[in-house]
């Protein structure tokens, strides 16, 4: 079984600029029934319709899970990426019907925490959204950092501020407002845990300075999602279903498996869920490895890949599939 | 319609049967003549109608008698049923599950009305009627997880994720063939299946985890897992062992149809919503020899598998000491013919 096979038809009831990078979609049930309950930090898979292609992009929620009337997603516009973010700026409408997956949550809160400090770059403003919606709900101890490059383009960060008062900071790039890590991870009572959803730079920084600070791995969580990214086509041959592929430029080995007509599973496509793991049977060249979930004894060893965001340049690639 | 309600004991007189319809909706756990560990995991999917997967939440003829057992358990041993303090989310999501589940299988038994976060809870095999404001634990007799298994059949067993692993943080466990909540509350998945033998070598715990970790909303799965109990008995706990232990020295070649019981445990794991966290229930069905081979091919097949089962593997379920009576009253029943595939009683 696919384990993105369970889907929800919605309807998009609202599209609404947020900034001039991002938009904001809301989706309501088209049967008029409620949307399942989630957690905060949970992501959906939106399905796009791309003319003959279907692009299939990861949103974190960031409506209250309180509330699933709604679900709403905010998207970044990425006018160098593989098209995925402007279609959904330039094609999707109020009213259109699209299909989207279950919720699926990869960037849970660990009900453990004493406190949960959260630290944001950019669009990974939106998880927290939703976390400390829940989080507020039930009295939860919480604090956001929230480095922007302009005040302009800090997503929802007016809204943060309005609900959340102090417990919100914010870091302007423009105005050289730097946030201040190590000062801020050695000042924290026992029992916290940290979250960041950021830019890759901004986590490893984040998870580096934390480790070097003496925080135990189990107390720091991350979320990013890796998009898929351009290359040179390459050409598979799937060994199971004996097909031959070949991979485009703007395409990702995982969509060109699915464009073959065989169904992997997968949850996050962005290399951090482990779910489309695929075995290598040979190859001649050299793997891109793009994921968080492998080791890297495993990307060395050859013997496996994650087709959802990583590539491969030579001359032959078999896979089991 | 509706169920039949029985009203029978599971300890001291030992009332417990199966009408024959229930016999035959037994979740008989072998698809060959053979037994061996797997990864015997599939979506779970709603089953053929009267069947026990018909519903993702199985209510049958013994409902009320086990909730009844289940109350005797809990007021000698309240540590059957335990919650650390991260896990009251968790438990009204299996509150929510259960409720709705019910409302939604068996109408004409359970009704559940929402305005908003204020729930009335019908429950009429039960005599239960109460209102209460859903995520307010004080408006509840007891924390939500253990006010609905206590109006659930089976075990519950509800798991934190994190760090890549499953943690038994919360759970009611009172129907449990030989291990103890008590015991393993606190304990990674790997830690709680530590005396499994065989299975380790296998790998099969490492492929387990892996695909309950990515157990998601709304996909939930199952497998069925079996041993054997002397005497019906639902409560065969470590803390009890006192009771239910000599049991199994009770057993002559006369009393086997009746003292001897398959037991079978249909699992189920779900994500819930609003905590991320995963549930097992853990669903017991007991049968006796004498109703399992009103079924030849059963009785065929499971003579089979018990005559070739592994050494190690009879010892853990702990049926060494009357195996061989039992194999020689079912061999009666074993004319050599094959078996078909599939668990169907033919």
């Amino acid at each position: 079984m696919s384990a993105g096979t369970s889907k929800i038809d919605v309807t998009v009831t609202d599209v609404i600029p947020v900034n001039d990078l991002v938009k904001r979609f809301h989706f309501r049930r088209t049967d008029g029934a409620i949307l399942p309950t989630f957690s905060g930090g949970a992501h959906v898979v939106v399905e796009m319709r791309d003319d003959d292609r279907t692009r299939l992009n990861p949103y974190s929620l960031m409506s209250s899970p309180l509330d699933t009337t709604d679900y709403t997603i905010s998207v970044r516009r990425d006018d160098v990426g593989r098209g995925g973010s402007l279609f959904m700026h330039n094609r999707v409408k109020p009213g259109q019907r699209m299909v989207i997956s279950n919720p699926v949550n990869l960037f849970s809160l660990d009900l453990r925490a004493k406190k949960h400090l959260m630290i944001a770059g950019g669009i990974g403003i939106t998880p927290f959204m939703a976390q400390t919606s829940q989080l507020a709900g039930e009295g939860g101890n919480f604090e956001l950092h929230y480095t922007c490059r302009t005040q302009a383009l800090g997503t929802y960060a007016d809204v943060l501020q309005a609900r959340y008062g102090r417990r919100i900071h914010l870091y302007h790039d423009d105005r050289n407002e730097k946030l201040p890590l190590e000062k801020l991870l050695s000042s924290q009572p026992l029992g916290t845990h940290l979250y960041i959803c950021g830019p890759a730079g901004m986590i490893d920084w984040v998870r580096r300075t934390a480790a070097e600070a003496g925080w135990p791995s189990e107390t720091v969580h991350y979320e990013h999602f890796a998009a898929p990214q351009p290359g040179k086509p390459f050409d598979v041959k799937l060994a199971v279903s004996g097909k031959q592929i070949r991979v485009g430029e703007q395409q990702s080995l995982l969509e060109a498996i699915e464009a073959a007509g065989v169904d992997p599973p997968y949850l996050c496509r962005g290399g951090v869920c482990g779910q489309c793991e695929t075995n290598v049977v040979s190859y001649d060249g050299k793997f891109l490895h793009n994921d968080h979930w492998l080791s890297e004894e495993e990307h060395r060893s050859g013997c496996k890949i994650m087709p959802c965001v990583s590539r491969f340049e030579g001359k032959s690639l078999v896979l089991e599939r | 319609m509706g169920i039949n309600f029985r009203k029978e004991t599971f300890r001291d007189d030992f009332t417990f049967r199966n009408s024959p319809e229930h016999i035959r909706r037994f979740p008989f756990p072998f698809h060959e003549d053979a037994y061996m560990y797997a990864v015997n995991i599939e979506p779970h999917v709603p089953g053929p109608k009267g069947s026990v997967l018909e519903h993702g939440i199985d209510v049958d003829e013994h409902y009320v008698s086990e909730m009844h057992d289940r109350a005797l358990v809990l007021a000698e041993d309240p540590l059957r049923c335990q919650s650390l303090p991260h896990m009251t989310l968790a438990g009204w999501d299996l509150l929510e599950l259960l409720m709705t589940s019910k409302a939604e299988s068996y109408p004409e038994h359970f009704t559940l009305t929402r305005d908003g976060d204020k729930w009335h809870w019908i429950n009429r095999p039960l005599g239960i009627d109460d209102h209460f404001t859903f995520g307010d634990v004080s408006t509840l007799p007891y924390g939500p997880m253990e006010y609905i298994t206590r109006q659930s059949q089976g075990d519950f067993c509800i798991l934190d994720q994190r760090d890549s692993n499953l943690w038994m943080d919360a759970g009611i466990v009172t129907t449990q063939a030989d291990w103890s909540l008590d015991f393993d509350i606190g304990m990674n998945f790997f830690e709680w299946h530590a005396p499994v033998p065989l299975a380790h070598e296998k790998g099969i715990f490492t492929r387990a985890l892996k695909f309950l970790a990515n157990i998601q909303q709304g996909a939930p799965a199952r497998r069925l897992n079996w041993t054997m109990t002397i005497n019906p008995r639902l409560d065969t706990s470590p803390e009890n062992y006192h009771k239910w232990g000599t049991d199994r020295a009770t057993v002559t070649p006369e009393n086997v149809g009746q003292k001897v019981h398959l037991r079978v445990e249909l699992q189920s794991f779900w994500r819930l919503p609003r905590s991320n966290a995963l549930v097992f229930p853990i669903r017991c069905y007991l049968i006796k020899m004498d109703e399992l081979v009103t079924s030849p091919k059963w009785a065929r097949r499971f003579h089979r598998v018990l005559r070739d089962l592994p050494t190690e593997l009879a010892d853990y379920k702990g049926l060494s000491r009357y195996r061989p009576t039992v194999i020689e009253w079912l061999s009666k029943y074993d004319d050599g013919a094959p078996t078909s595939p599939g668990f169907g009683p033919d």
